[in-house]
């Protein structure tokens, strides 16, 4: 390599490692923060980036005050059955929509696309007003309802039908398969990439959903981690070292599963961008 | 062996029918029918819960021209989207052509520019909040041992959108930086090659081969990013509390139709704020489409 070259590469290399302190500095400073005492966190000195004494104890108080276990729970049974829907319903009408022919057909798509076009916001209150109708405010079926369906995943699973060899299908067809045999014996294992890219699609924006469980469980037994922390800072408000372990709580577990399934995550994002 | 067909083809229809029956019929109750719904209960003032609604006819919508609050989110909803989308694409178009490279640690660069997409907004502007701090924020702090004035990032009525959009520049530019690496890696080797033979230089190459042929990620990316934006809720609300001086020039259309709805619990009035949103975001999008055909460069 040139001399150039090389001091080029190296200009690069700064200029990505500033990025990634910029990227990682509020992560760090929430994690040293957290261990901190209220009098540390507010008293700014070089020297005390660090905490004095790691206070372990900020996290046991947080999780004990507002029942974290319970958010947990909550969340995951959330998040859960709402990736369980997706997938189902998602890759039943993906399929039919992609390769069979029946009246109706481009109609019913309609709706889909149409769904896809609308910002959510248009069918939050009235969906509030049907929870609140079922009597199912703070339950978890109210955190799962809007997600009962998804435009995006049958658009998603759709695509990826579409983008199978008619060959396979047949095969299967010939060798004595009904449609719902083909569907799941054959077609489905083929589609397991656009299967994981749903599954953390769905996951990540209900997990990062803010708006819909501080509507529909307003009782702190039903809220999710997002909604918790709302309600947290209203009642710490400069309690930060506080504030700091409650967010580190909420964050982990998907921080966790990101570094473990990274190359998943990555995928989902350019097959979405992709396949549009 | 034409009732057989005929046989296999009804087959067809009801296994058509069949799967899509959860999503369509869920759909219609959950997306089609509300959407009807909120247009219907823009007519209406609403008491409490949606119970003993009252027919007022356009009336919302006047109150909603002459509302200054209403001018106010449509002002710093357009602002803010303005701040976020071409800072947050520009960067992740830059990252991803430097990570486009092949730079040694390119997936450790793209895991953590990615990682802030993951995290909660909630918790993220949590931090941010304690960072902006006036008085023992860090970033007020290294301001000041750069001899520089504190800034009152969060209650500055002049800053606190920018503070707002940084946040958004933030967790979002991995996101866009990820689609766009993709894009980039589509484009087949041969044409850099072949113009490296006619002596094209690295400039020219990026103006007249990576972006054009990029071009329809970068439209991917711009019209979903300005979707997102328009519909800003999680950081303004984390952020500024209705109470604080800056909230009328960071009130966002979302957060005013939150406010309305379930905060001052009159339906009908937050229904005709959505209402305005989906207005300005159809034209958006169709300004967005008509430019399309300028700009993007479809190879097939």
């Amino acid at each position: 390599m040139t001399v150039r070259g090389k001091a080029y590469r190296i200009i690069i290399h700064i200029f990505l490692i500033i990025g990634s302190f910029i990227m990682i500095m509020p992560f760090v400073w929430m994690i040293l923060t957290s261990f901190k005492s209220v009098t540390e966190a507010t008293q700014m000195n070089p020297f005390i980036f660090f905490p004095a004494k790691w206070r372990i104890e900020n996290y046991f108080d947080v999780i004990r005050q507002n029942n974290f276990l319970r958010l947990y729970y909550n969340t995951f049974s959330m998040i859960f059955w709402r990736v369980v829907c997706a997938v189902a319903f998602s890759s039943m009408a993906g399929y039919a929509f992609a390769r069979l022919q029946f009246p109706g057909r481009d109609f019913c798509f309609g709706i889909v696309l149409f769904q896809m076009m609308i910002p959510t916001q248009v069918f939050i209150v009235p969906q509030y007003l049907m929870v609140d109708k079922l009597g199912a405010r703070n339950t978890i079926f109210a955190l799962v309802f809007p997600g009962l369906v998804s435009a995006f995943g049958t658009f998603l699973m759709r695509q990826f039908f579409r983008s199978i060899p008619a060959e396979l299908e047949q095969a299967a067809r010939i060798d004595g398969c009904n449609i719902g045999q083909t569907f799941v014996l054959i077609m489905l294992p083929l589609v397991r990439s656009g299967l994981v890219a749903l599954s953390i699609f769905t996951a990540l924006f209900a997990f990062k959903d803010l708006m819909w469980p501080l509507i529909v469980n307003s009782s702190t037994d039903y809220a999710t981690l997002a909604s918790a922390l709302a309600k947290i800072q209203s009642a710490y408000t400069v309690k930060y070292n506080i504030l700091m372990a409650a967010s580190v709580l909420a964050i982990w577990p998907m921080i966790i599963i990101y570094f473990i399934f990274q190359k998943q995550f990555m995928q989902s994002v350019t097959t979405s961008g992709l396949t549009m | 062996m034409i009732y057989g067909k005929k046989k296999t083809k009804i087959n067809e229809w009801l296994w058509g029918w069949f799967l899509i029956a959860p999503t369509v019929i869920g759909l219609v109750i959950l997306n089609i029918i509300p959407a009807i719904q909120t247009f219907y209960l823009s007519f209406f003032k609403s008491g409490d819960f949606g119970r003993g609604n009252i027919f007022v006819g356009l009336e919302n919508y006047r109150k909603l021209i002459n509302d200054t609050q209403v001018w106010y989110a449509v002002r710093n909803t357009l602002l803010y989207t303005l701040l976020v989308v071409p800072v947050s694409v520009f960067l992740a178009a830059v990252i991803a052509v430097l990570l486009n490279k092949n730079i040694k640690g390119k997936g450790i660069y793209r895991s953590i520019y990615y990682m802030p997409v993951i995290a909660t907004p909630a918790a993220v502007t949590m931090v941010w909040r304690w960072l902006y701090n006036y008085h023992y924020g860090l970033i007020n702090y290294v301001l000041k041992q750069l001899g520089l004035n504190p800034v009152n990032w969060i209650d500055d009525p002049r800053v606190a959108l920018i503070s707002i959009a940084i946040i958004s520049i933030w967790s979002t530019t991995g996101y866009n930086m990820v689609l766009i690496l993709a894009g980039l890696q589509e484009i087949p080797a041969v044409y850099y090659e072949a113009s490296n033979i006619d002596g094209a230089n690295a400039v020219t190459q990026f103006f007249k081969i990576t972006i054009p042929l990029v071009s329809p990620t970068l439209f991917f990316v711009v019209t979903t990013s300005v979707i997102q934006c328009m519909q800003v809720f999680d950081v303004v609300y984390m952020m500024i509390d209705v109470a604080r001086p800056s909230y009328d020039s960071t009130v966002s259309l979302v957060y005013l139709f939150y406010n309305n709805s379930f905060k001052y619990l009159n339906k009908g009035y937050g229904s005709a704020v959505v209402m305005v949103l989906l207005l300005i975001i159809s034209i958006i999008t169709v300004i967005q489409v008509k430019l399309q055909k300028k700009w993007v460069n479809y190879m097939g």
